[in-house]
């Protein structure tokens, strides 16, 4: 009974916590959000210093991944403002409403209690771009000009995959017969494209890299694209702080100037705060004050985000699983049911998972830890339950026969019996955990995903490093903690599989 | 002191035990014997309510065993299977001791006791300390016996308890044990496939085939009025040793 007490408390103390650290983050006053390319981190950046200018405390979650989660955030309340494009919102958001006029649009956002800036300057469209040298020997200046090579290899942003005006519409409009096509991320397509292993990818006309690598961008001949206009998007209820704010940067930045930051950051390796700052000083003569953070200090927030988001998780499923593996051991029926369920947690998408769970949840931390819980779940039951099923009968019969009541008897004979099992079943998720736990970037948990993120969307493998090392080591490190914990837990004789018989 | 009226079992299609009536009396060794399949232990492990025989009752001591009764008799009733069943995890003191940890003995009552058995099964003090997998086979059973007289049972349910020992070891322990049932004036149940462990220990021997009773009786029945020609067989096949049937007769 003692024990299962402890794993109560145990589950309650779990959600206790979860709940805190959610309350946390809604507390913290305005927060600008960004999606995971430069330019949105930029816009946001800007956002954030214009506000902060205006004596208002603000924070920048940069970073996050993708349309969806910044929309559900949005939504939810955990951000108060994001930069968006027109197309996007027209396209993807609204696609059901077919909307054609920014005053339609102004009006679909209202509905949903969300305000938004006139446009910022810039269009950043799609474009479809070819290497210039390989565009040259095919001479192809013409998306309609790809219907003669079917053979071409194409590599899309998983976003531009399947959204409603993405790769499905554009094949259908130019009746294009490539089959050659995945989804990658666009930072990454760059060096596919220039490595010649892909030959077409989707680019967004203020793309840095179109001049760096020397890139053709195809006319969209059937004026297939529709308008990206940027502008941000703000919470109506936070309008009388954020509305005007935001509408100053309007009409502000022209298309050249959004390549030209852009460039600063991904060619010239500036950072996307001073570049941010040298615009706000142009054009408003805001003098922003850069915070620059040590490498040393971003690697301890890191550090100590990504083992939060471990360490409550683990904990989490440790109690909850084993207790379960428990129950599938003794009841055969429902453990096939158990484990089947854990089984089938498992395989969901983890961006999936998140999208799902932001409505709930929010962003950061708790949809996180409730992910990587979920994730955990199913090594542990299983091992508790295997642990347990491999005990040699007359070893579980003689607990039984000699008088012990089933609860004793998991206590005192069959618990410790199966606690290798169990805790090779809890370092296995333990490890997974930690790798996982770099995908919590994403939704703005921070974590060693962090720089691994910024680092591929800058092209900057120290950045990438300095996230990858850490999250391996710390996985080993794990593996480590768990093989002492076995030395000092599993009984003497349990510890070594020696069985000298001498019978 | 144990009645045993009309229990039968069945896995399946296969009848392990057919309606099976017995009585043991306080005191009495009785020794079920028969090939292996025969159903002896599957009675034992009715007795102990590991299996729920499929009709009568079990009664001990006027007491009718069922779920509610089922932990209380377990605790005067000592089981001892082949391999002894021993936990690897405790050592041979846990192991003999676990019953009373878990009722809650005091120390001192727990070293008495252990004390006590660790004499009467000559069981060297300092080898209590080890895992059982640092003890020989017949030190393992020697600790087995000590865990199920522990709380001082009444009746005492031994599964070829020598089965896995050599024949030296065995005929030590057989003679000690022998000693130790007439000494504690126990109620013994002892299931075997040695007609020659049977025949020493058993008041009345019990032979089995097929989930049923074939003939009960003392040996020289057995040997002198066999119920049909399977009692002869049986006995013939064990090749009992001369000189043990010189002894007997």
């Amino acid at each position: 009974m003692k024990l299962l007490q402890r794993i109560l408390v145990g589950i309650c103390l779990a959600l206790i916590l979860i709940k805190v650290s959610a309350d946390s983050t809604s507390e913290s006053n305005i927060i600008i959000g960004s999606k995971k390319f430069t330019e949105s981190v930029i816009l946001a950046e800007i956002a954030t210093q214009i506000i902060e200018d205006s004596g208002v405390e603000v924070s920048h979650l940069s970073g996050l991944g993708g349309t969806r989660i910044l929309w559900s955030a949005l939504l939810a309340g955990e951000i108060s403002a994001y930069p968006e494009y027109t197309g996007t919102l027209i396209q993807e958001i609204f696609s059901e409403k077919k909307i054609d006029n920014f005053a339609q649009l102004e009006t679909a956002l209202a509905e949903k209690g969300i305000g938004v800036t006139s446009r910022l300057g810039f269009n950043n469209t799609y474009i479809i771009g070819m290497r210039e040298s390989r565009a040259e020997e095919l001479s192809i200046s013409k998306i309609s000009d790809l219907k003669l090579y079917p053979d071409l290899k194409f590599a899309f942003s998983n976003e531009f995959m399947d959204r409603g005006d993405g790769w499905p519409a554009l094949r259908q409009q130019y009746q294009l017969p490539q089959v050659d096509v995945r989804g990658v991320d666009h930072d990454l397509a760059y060096r596919g494209l220039e490595s010649g292993s892909i030959d077409a990818m989707d680019l967004y006309s203020t793309d840095a890299e179109i001049e760096y690598y020397k890139i053709r961008s195809l006319l969209d001949d059937q004026k297939y694209f529709s308008d990206y206009h940027a502008v941000y998007l703000y919470r109506l209820d936070q309008k009388r702080i954020l509305g005007q704010q935001l509408q100053r940067v309007s009409g502000h930045i022209d298309n050249d100037t959004m390549v030209a930051m852009n460039a600063a950051v991904k060619i010239a390796g500036r950072k996307e705060q001073s570049v941010a700052a040298s615009f706000v000083k142009n054009n408003f003569a805001i003098e922003s004050s850069l915070t620059e953070i040590s490498i040393y200090d971003r690697f301890l927030k890191n550090s100590k985000d990504h083992l939060i988001l471990v360490a409550i998780s683990l904990f989490a499923a440790i109690c909850f699983a084993i207790p379960l593996g428990i129950l599938a051991a003794r009841r055969p029926l429902v453990g096939q049911v158990i484990l089947a369920t854990a089984g089938i947690l498992q395989t969901i998408p983890s961006l999936a998972l998140f999208v799902f769970l932001i409505p709930l949840l929010g962003i950061g931390g708790p949809p996180t830890i409730v992910a990587l819980f979920i994730y955990s779940l199913l090594p542990i039951i299983r091992n508790t339950y295997s642990g347990l099923h491999d005990i040699p009968a007359p070893l579980r019969e003689s607990a039984q026969a000699i008088g012990l009541p089933p609860v004793t008897s998991l206590k005192i004979v069959e618990l410790p019996l199966a606690t290798r099992s169990i805790l090779s079943g809890i370092k296995t998720s333990a490890v997974i955990n930690v790798g996982t736990a770099t995908l919590g970037a994403l939704i703005g948990a921070g974590g060693f995903g962090q720089p691994i993120l910024t680092g591929i969307r800058l092209d900057d493998t120290s950045l990438i490093l300095e996230g990858a090392i850490p999250a391996a080591v710390l996985a080993l490190l794990v593996q480590a903690l768990f093989e002492l914990f076995e030395r000092v837990l599993l009984p003497l004789p349990l510890r070594y599989q020696v069985e000298n018989k001498q019978a | 002191m144990l009645k045993l009226n009309n229990i039968s079992k069945r896995f399946n299609k296969d009848q392990a035990l057919q309606p099976f009536s017995y009585e043991a009396n306080a005191g009495q060794t009785s020794v079920f014997i028969g090939p292996s399949g025969c159903g002896k232990s599957t009675l034992l492990r009715l007795i102990t309510g590991l299996l729920a025989s499929d009709s009568g009752e079990i009664i001990f001591d006027d007491i009718t065993l069922s779920q509610q009764t089922l932990y209380k008799l377990r605790q005067r009733m000592g089981y001892v299977i082949q391999e002894g069943g021993l936990f690897p995890h405790l050592t041979a003191l846990a192991n003999v001791s676990v019953m009373a940890n878990y009722l809650n003995w005091d120390k001192d009552r727990i070293d008495a006791r252990i004390d006590e058995l660790s004499g009467l099964m000559q069981f060297p003090a300092e080898l209590l300390l080890r895992y059982p997998g640092e003890l020989s086979g017949g030190q393992r059973q020697r600790v087995s016996l000590m865990r199920a007289l522990m709380l001082d049972p009444e009746l005492l349910l031994l599964d070829e308890p020598l089965g896995a020992l050599d024949p030296m070891i065995r005929f030590d322990l057989q003679q000690e044990l022998k000693e130790i049932f007439n000494q504690l004036g126990k109620t013994v149940l002892l299931v075997t496939h040695d007609i020659d462990e049977a025949a020493f220990f058993g008041d009345i021997l019990i032979l089995m085939r097929d989930g049923g009773i074939i003939q009960q009786g003392k040996i020289e029945d057995l040997v002198q009025h066999p119920a049909e020609s399977f009692v002869e067989q049986f006995i013939r096949a064990q090749r009992p040793c001369p000189a043990l049937v010189d002894s007997e007769q």
